[in-house]
């Protein structure tokens, strides 16, 4: 027993001792290799595989698995050519997953979840004469894998256009007084404090700003990306704490059916949530994968290199905005938000306009944000030009990851600083407990 | 069917009668006879099922399995590989349960054993990872990672030894514990909030690999396997193990001192699953989540209770449901519930016919005068207790 708790111990004391020591910096790859031109494959004989985290049963898998159906069709590939892989652990199960489409003669590989990513790499370098394309990732073009691709789109735009229509929603229900202007504030479920989920509700939040100028709102987590209990709770939650409408990223139906519950309008995100909120759902974006699918299986037909860095637009029909409850959202919302895609076509509007947002009560005029995801942490471009906050432009996936003024973010979870210590603090609380129990033991056996 | 009905007047003969069969009566050819027919069977029907429900015709159906497992449609043998290394992962929970539910300690705590041991060796990699050597890093995270599967287990065994509170519930809240504690720790972790966190943020750090990439687990497991069915079958404290599983009572009257076998067994236990995680996370994965152990120490319970609590037939059950995990996969069916239907299935008819191995059917043959019996349904009250005590 002393021996043991000797070795608990001092592994405990090793630990705590390398946790001060400081990070080591991540070398930067300086040459540059262009993404690779895939071989034209005859289309009788491209083989597609796809790599998904869940079944159908999630919303956010489900998406990709209807864009995959969908792509597959219209290019007129039949059911052997395409091979669909689903709940694909983000481990190297995805790796193992990847190496077998290959080795079945895939010459196309997609894989949809953040955490695929390290593992498509690691398939990407072992199989160089297969396309790997990751949906959501961060690293392809700072990677210098020929065969790996990054894709994403901008849906900030698409939550920009959402935010419309609650924003319109809001001065309909404040010009039937049921309450006033100033008590106007929005609630929004998300997954994870993650640059994605920042970027989509501060677009959001943008939109509904932009046709009622004295909105807030209130931002809760749930630490997840699918709990149905926890993201129903969190929406309940913001609404016992007077928030008036909500929206959510988050891929369950717990948002939606809170609200359609408590009869507060819903802007819902991934797909139309009308069969779950008849009387609450007002619209919903969404990014359509159709056509980035059909793009990159194109291109190994034809032969034709891609981007290591896609981003899909409103105007490469990647971001949509799905069905408007007329029985629900305000006069004229259609109206406002074909005007906003019109303008931002042509280019004059941008949703991160730093006249129109400040930070801590600054206007910004210079941001670094950490584009490159080395892993450091560390912003090193500069996004704010031309008076907006360039986002998707140097990398598809979203980094806008600023906290706004008029948007409260509440969380629970410890703090970049402090969570640190968390560890330190636990393991010995853990061990403690432990030693105290091998005492307990020993003084029982004593007294016998 | 066997019962009587007492209001007749006329006694009749039962049908047929089920008979409990000595200990060791049946031939063993007769037993792994009974178990082909019934997996023959299970495949049967869920060939029918697959026809019927996902419109896959048998042949291709029962070819694509195989080709799911064994891999013959690729061009390499990665799939035939990825299947032995999911077995022996699988294997490993079974393994790490067994001692503890010989000794009757409904240990349904692998899950979150295992999770702490991942977790106790991602937090090395995470914090000794670029600090010291890579060799150093994996000799700490090794000791962790057994130690904290060990603390896991032990904990509800203290409680259980000396304050006989129920396992069962004890070792179930601790995995939810485990999970939340790996939830906790990622958020500490990802600085970039996202809660995944990537083989990056643990330095690239694995374990060496032997021969190829799926070989280190394999080896490891088959080390463990054969080790532990020497050890419960010839060793002193396998004996007592199931002594004590057989009745504390007898175990405390022959002078075992059943607390510290409870506790010595459930660290045993415990420390396979520390090991289980090691493999998963510093030998495969590369990183830790909370599908890590991905219901496996739920999945091994059903192994270890099929193989009763033999390692070396616990191979085969592992064998079977990691068949049908990997065969169900190249159906390249979109929703998993049919997957899981027809393991379901399978399991189920395989239990079955443990049955059959225990009682033997008696069929009559059509006589009047034969009425001693009465009610035959099961002629010994107490065998589904001692059928239990024979397997161990």
């Amino acid at each position: 027993m002393k021996k043991l708790l000797t070795l608990a111990l001092a592994v405990l004391l090793a630990v705590g001792v390398t946790t001060f020591v400081a990070n080591f910096s991540v070398a930067k790859a300086d040459e540059k290799v262009e993404p690779a031109t895939p071989v034209a494959v005859a289309k009788e004989n491209i083989k597609v595989g796809f790599i998904f985290l869940h079944d159908e049963s999630s919303t956010y898998d489900l998406n990709f698995i209807e864009a995959a159906r969908a792509a597959a069709k219209s290019i007129g590939l039949n059911d052997n050519q395409v091979i669909l892989r689903t709940n694909v652990e983000e481990g190297d199960a995805c790796y193992d997953t990847a190496a077998e489409l290959a080795d079945q003669g895939c010459n196309v590989i997609f894989a949809d979840s953040f955490g695929h990513e390290s593992y498509m790499i690691k398939a990407a370098k072992e199989y160089t004469n297969v396309q790997f394309y990751h949906a959501t990732g961060t690293r392809a073009h700072t990677e210098n894998v020929a065969n790996y691709h990054n894709a994403f789109a901008a849906i900030y735009e698409g939550r920009y256009l959402a935010g419309i229509a609650a924003g319109m929603k809001l001065n309909e229900m404040i010009a039937a007084e049921k309450f006033t202007a100033a008590e106007a504030k929005m609630g929004y479920v998300g997954a994870f404090p993650y640059a994605e989920v920042v970027s989509g509700y501060t677009s959001f939040y943008l939109g509904a700003k932009s046709v009622c100028p004295t909105v807030t709102m209130e931002v809760r987590y749930t630490n997840s990306w699918y709990d149905l209990n926890a993201e129903k709770a969190t929406a309940e939650a913001l609404i016992a704490n007077g928030c008036k409408l909500i929206s959510q990223h988050a891929d369950s139906l717990g948002a939606p059916s809170a609200c359609e519950e408590k009869k507060v309008p819903n802007v819902s995100y991934n797909g139309s949530t009308k069969a779950t909120g008849p009387n609450t759902y007002i619209v919903s974006s969404k990014i359509n994968w159709e056509p980035y699918m059909k793009m990159i299986i194109q291109a190994s037909i034809d032969g034709t290199a891609i981007p290591y860095d896609w981003t899909g637009t409103i105007a490469t029909g990647s971001v949509q905005i799905l069905e408007l409850n007329n029985a629900v959202a305000a006069e004229g919302t259609q109206a406002a938000i074909d005007a906003a895609i019109e303008k931002f076509e042509a280019g004059t509007l941008h949703v991160f306009d730093t006249s129109k947002f400040t930070v801590k009560g600054e206007t910004l005029t210079s941001y670094l944000a950490d584009v490159d995801d080395l892993g450091d942490f560390v912003g090193e471009t500069e996004v704010i030009k031309d008076g907006y906050f360039h986002e998707s432009e140097f990398r598809s996936a979203p980094y806008f990851d600023l906290r706004i003024d008029g948007i409260t973010e509440v969380t629970d979870t410890p703090q970049n600083e402090s969570k640190g210590c968390g560890g330190i603090v636990g393991a010995p609380a853990v061990f403690g407990l432990i030693a105290l129990g091998f005492v307990a033991l020993n003084k029982k056996r004593n007294i016998r | 069917m066997g019962f009587i009905d007492h209001k007749e007047k006329t006694v009749r003969e039962p049908l047929f009668q089920i008979i409990k069969r000595d200990k060791d009566a049946i031939k063993l050819w007769k037993a792994i006879l009974i178990r082909a027919i019934a997996i023959f069977g299970a495949f049967i029907v869920i060939s029918i099922l697959a026809w019927t429900m996902m419109k896959i015709d048998p042949i291709t159906f029962i070819s694509k399995m195989f080709d799911g497992v064994f891999g013959f449609s690729t061009s390499s043998n990665r799939r035939i590989w990825i299947t032995v290394r999911n077995l022996a992962i699988l294997l490993c929970f079974a393994v790490a349960l067994a001692p503890a539910f010989k000794m009757k300690f409904w240990n349904i705590g692998a899950e979150g054993q295992v999770l702490m041991g991942g977790l106790a060796c991602a937090a090395c990699m995470y914090y000794l990872g670029g600090v010291i050597p890579d060799a150093l890093v994996w000799v700490i995270m090794i000791v962790a990672g057994i130690l904290t599967g060990i603390i896991w287990a032990v904990i509800p065994a203290i409680f259980k030894a000396f304050w006989n509170t129920n396992e069962t519930l004890f070792t179930l809240m601790m995995n939810y514990v485990a999970i939340q504690l790996v939830k906790f720790f990622t958020d500490i972790w990802v600085k970039d909030g996202s809660g995944t966190l990537t083989t990056r943020h643990l330095h690239n750090i694995k374990l060496p690999e032997i021969g190829n990439a799926y070989l280190l687990p394999v080896i490891v497991v088959a080390t463990l396997t054969i080790l532990m069915f020497v050890y419960l079958k010839y060793s002193k404290h396998g004996y007592e193990l199931s002594v004590v599983g057989e009745s504390e009572n007898t175990a405390k009257y022959i002078g075992v001192n059943v607390k510290k076998v409870i506790i010595r067994t459930m660290a045993l236990s415990g420390a396979i699953c520390g090991i289980a995680g090691i493999l998963l996370v510093g030998g495969i994965n590369g990183t830790v989540n909370t599908s890590t152990a991905g219901g496996q120490g739920f999945t091994g319970i059903i192994v270890a209770w099929l193989g009763k609590f033999n390692p070396i037939y616990m191979v085969l059950t592992a064998f079977l449901l990691v068949f049908l995990n990997r065969g169900t996969v190249a159906l390249n069916l979109t929703n998993n519930a049919f997957s899981n239907i027809i393991t379901g299935i399978v399991i189920f008819i395989v239990l079955g016919c443990e049955f059959f191995i225990v009682y033997k059917i008696k069929l009559h043959k059509k006589s009047k005068h034969d009425s001693t019996k009465s009610n035959n349904f099961i002629s010994d009250k107490s065998a589904v207790t001692d059928a239990q005590k024979e397997e161990t």
